[in-house]
């Protein structure tokens, strides 16, 4: 397991370089310029000097190389920095924003809690809801509480978050009144009422995105339920004379979960890369905004750093999700 | 009326009656109930203590069904079964619990009926935390000595079901289904997913273990010749109903049921010679769906001994012989026997 684990980490390596320059030959020949949304009444002299000044002047191999030295050099020293107060790379570009002129990393540790708090309790709760509800259904198969899920599943998959988030914030913010239609991020959770007022504002984005998740993974878990159920094994269960929440817990569920932890895992990237649009319905600036607003700035450093972290995380995960498959399921040896 | 004669060599621990497993079609928009799949329809039997019963039948015939029935591994659609004594049909899911220790099953795909992610250990021990109050220690030390009654080498306790061979494998689910002393085990096709040099491996064991420990099988199978080797009595099954059931020599030596004759008739001969090939009873047409059974006795529509009643009576399945049962006109009180019972009867009896 370890050498596989290895052997993937250092494939890993030449993948991601790959991605990298694919991001950057992307975004290099997508139309737009940095300066565009300064006013008009800047000469066009002084505009090719901003230009200039961004290190646009340089040629694209060096400017990809001095970006692959900022992000794989000098971003991590300073983390480090940051963690143990020692002064590495003291002095050192970093790979700042064209917007702010701030480091960009800085501006990623910002949003990032936001999104984790609304994004990734979204995604905790989705999967707490779809569980239990793929393994009911699964086990009361065409009974009317899977009728339901399956319903409930079907306008989750096919209600976007723009319709879904908005409706929600007209019935329970505008005709009810219940919670706040707009996400405070200066919020301070430090007693009880505060912690009451962060819960009502992050109940409906929260359930937005949750509304998705449970809709996907509830699926994969029937799916994989009614497998599992149909196999030899859970007879032999029952056979023996074990109870059925032994035979459904302990034989079934735990068979059906190798397929769906992947799932689960491969799932977590996206938590990172923020959602986008709910981002926008509800107005917190987490990475989801910080990214569109990036693209609609012409932000490069900033668009590309985001989306080399996603790519990072996406290949992560997916070697988790390996991992986990070969810890889970004796039956799958990686040597 | 359907009581088999209680014989000296033992009393009935098995007792079936009228057994009828149908599963539900649903068709339609609404999944409406339009039919059923008689899989088992009105199966009544007795299975002696110490005996091995076997049944036979083609593909499709409720074989399997029928064993997981009288398990009750189906919520059975009527009909009684009783183990030593105790009424199993209607039970309630608690009461069967309780009393799954009696009855056990050996299944017919060694993989697929152990759990992949459960090692040997647990698979086998895995009845005694639920039905006794063993200690970790007794535990163990039982799994061991099944694994030694079984032929398994205690060392492989710790693995997993996927890093045995078939045989093992079946091992493995021998000695689980021995785990808490069953009086009473259903062997379905234990030895149709193995190799043949395999196959006589498994079936010795489950003898030595009958000879052993006294166990009662009813051990379903379409192989002829294994059940020949092993069974003390043998049922025949057409379509979800015993057609035949009767003591092994007897049986194979002088078939009563045009089915039995045409289903022994196609057991391969080992010698080209004695084959001859005109004894071969060769049946026309197909087996008729169990959703749609035919009017009158099952096989009407196949048998070469068809008579006008057969269409319209469902004949009795009833004793004509000692210790003989048969479901067919033929053998009805006033019915003439056929012109070809003489030909059948010659084939001799080759035990």
């Amino acid at each position: 397991m370890l050498t596989f684990t290895l052997r993937r980490v250092l494939i890993s390596i030449p993948t991601l370089l790959v991605i990298a320059f694919a991001i950057f030959m992307l975004l290099e020949l997508a139309p737009g310029d940095p300066t565009a949304q300064l006013p008009l009444t800047i000469p066009p002299e002084v505009r090719e000097q901003i230009r200039q000044s961004l290190g646009l002047g340089e040629p694209l191999p060096v400017r990809f190389g001095k970006w692959l030295i900022q992000f794989f050099w000098v971003e991590p020293l300073h983390i480090i920095n940051g963690i143990f107060g020692t002064d590495f790379a003291e002095g050192a570009q970093r790979v700042l924003s064209w917007q702010t002129r701030s480091p960009v990393m800085d501006i990623v540790w910002q949003r990032m809690p936001q999104t984790l708090w609304v994004v990734g309790m979204s995604y905790i709760v989705g999967v707490a809801i779809a569980l239990p509800i793929g393994i009911y259904s699964a086990y009361k198969q065409y009974s009317v509480f899977d009728q339901a899920g399956t319903f409930v599943s079907m306008i989750g998959y096919s209600v976007p978050p723009f319709f879904s988030g908005v409706l929600v914030i007209v019935i329970f913010s505008v005709k009810l009144g219940w919670f706040p239609s707009i996400y405070d991020t200066t919020h301070v959770v430090n007693d009880w009422d505060s912690f009451v007022v962060q819960l009502r504002q992050m109940i409906m984005p929260v359930m937005v995105l949750a509304l998705q998740t449970t809709a996907q993974i509830s699926r994969f878990m029937r799916a994989s339920m009614l497998d599992n159920l149909g196999q030899d094994y859970v007879r032999t269960a029952r056979a023996k004379g074990m109870s059925e929440r032994s035979v459904v817990l302990r034989h079934t569920l735990r068979n059906s979960m190798i397929p769906v932890v992947t799932v689960i895992a491969l799932g977590v990237p996206g938590i990172f890369g923020g959602a986008i649009i709910t981002e926008q319905v509800f107005k917190v600036n987490g990475i989801g905004q910080l990214l569109i607003t990036a693209i609609q700035a012409n932000d490069l450093p900033m668009v590309q750093t985001l989306t080399f972290i996603f790519a990072i995380l996406i290949v992560l995960f997916n070697l988790i999700a390996d991992v986990l498959y070969g810890v889970l399921d004796p039956r799958i040896r990686y040597d | 009326m359907l009581d088999a004669q209680p014989r000296p060599d033992g009393r009935s621990l098995v007792e079936i009656r009228d057994l009828r497993m149908w599963f539900p079609i649903r068709t339609g928009l609404l999944k409406r109930h339009t039919g059923n799949v008689k899989a088992v329809d009105g199966v009544s039997f007795d299975i002696r203590e110490g005996e091995t019963l076997g049944l036979v039948g083609e593909s499709g015939c409720g074989k399997s069904t029928c064993g997981r029935a009288i398990l009750r591994l189906y919520e059975i659609t009527g009909g009684s079964v009783k183990i030593d004594g105790q009424e199993i049909g209607d039970a309630g899911p608690n009461t069967l619990r309780r009393m799954r220790p009696t009855m056990q099953m050996v299944f017919q795909d060694p993989q697929a009926s152990l759990n992949p992610r459960m090692t040997v250990a647990r698979i086998i021990g895995e009845p005694l935390d639920e039905h006794t109050k063993m200690s970790r220690r007794e535990k163990t030390a039982k799994v061991h000595d099944l694994m030694d009654q079984v032929g398994l080498n205690r060392a492989f306790a710790d693995r997993y079901p996927h890093e045995f061979s078939g045989g093992q494998r079946q091992r493995i689910g021998i000695a689980r289904a021995l785990a808490l002393n069953p009086k009473f085990i259903v062997c379905d096709e234990p030895i149709a997913a193995l190799d043949v040099s395999i196959q006589a491996q498994v079936v010795n064991l489950l003898e030595e273990l009958q000879a052993e420990l006294g166990l009662t099988y009813l051990f379903i199978s379409h192989d002829l010749s294994m059940v020949r080797h092993i069974a003390t009595r043998v049922a025949v099954m057409y379509l979800g109903k015993v057609a035949e059931l009767a003591p092994r020599e007897e049986l194979y030596g002088e078939p009563l049921h045009p089915y039995t004759r045409a289903l022994l008739s196609a057991v391969p001969e080992p010698d080209p010679e004695a084959m001859g090939g005109s004894n071969r009873t060769i049946l026309k047409g197909d087996v008729p769906s169990p959703s749609n059974p035919p009017e009158g006795c099952n096989f009407c529509t196949r048998c070469p001994d068809v008579m006008e009643v057969c269409h319209r009576v469902d004949p009795e399945f009833r004793q004509v012989r000692p210790g003989r049962w048969v479901a067919c006109h033929l053998f009805e009180e006033g019915a003439s026997s056929p012109s070809n019972r003489a030909d059948t009867e010659s084939m001799g009896d080759t035990a």
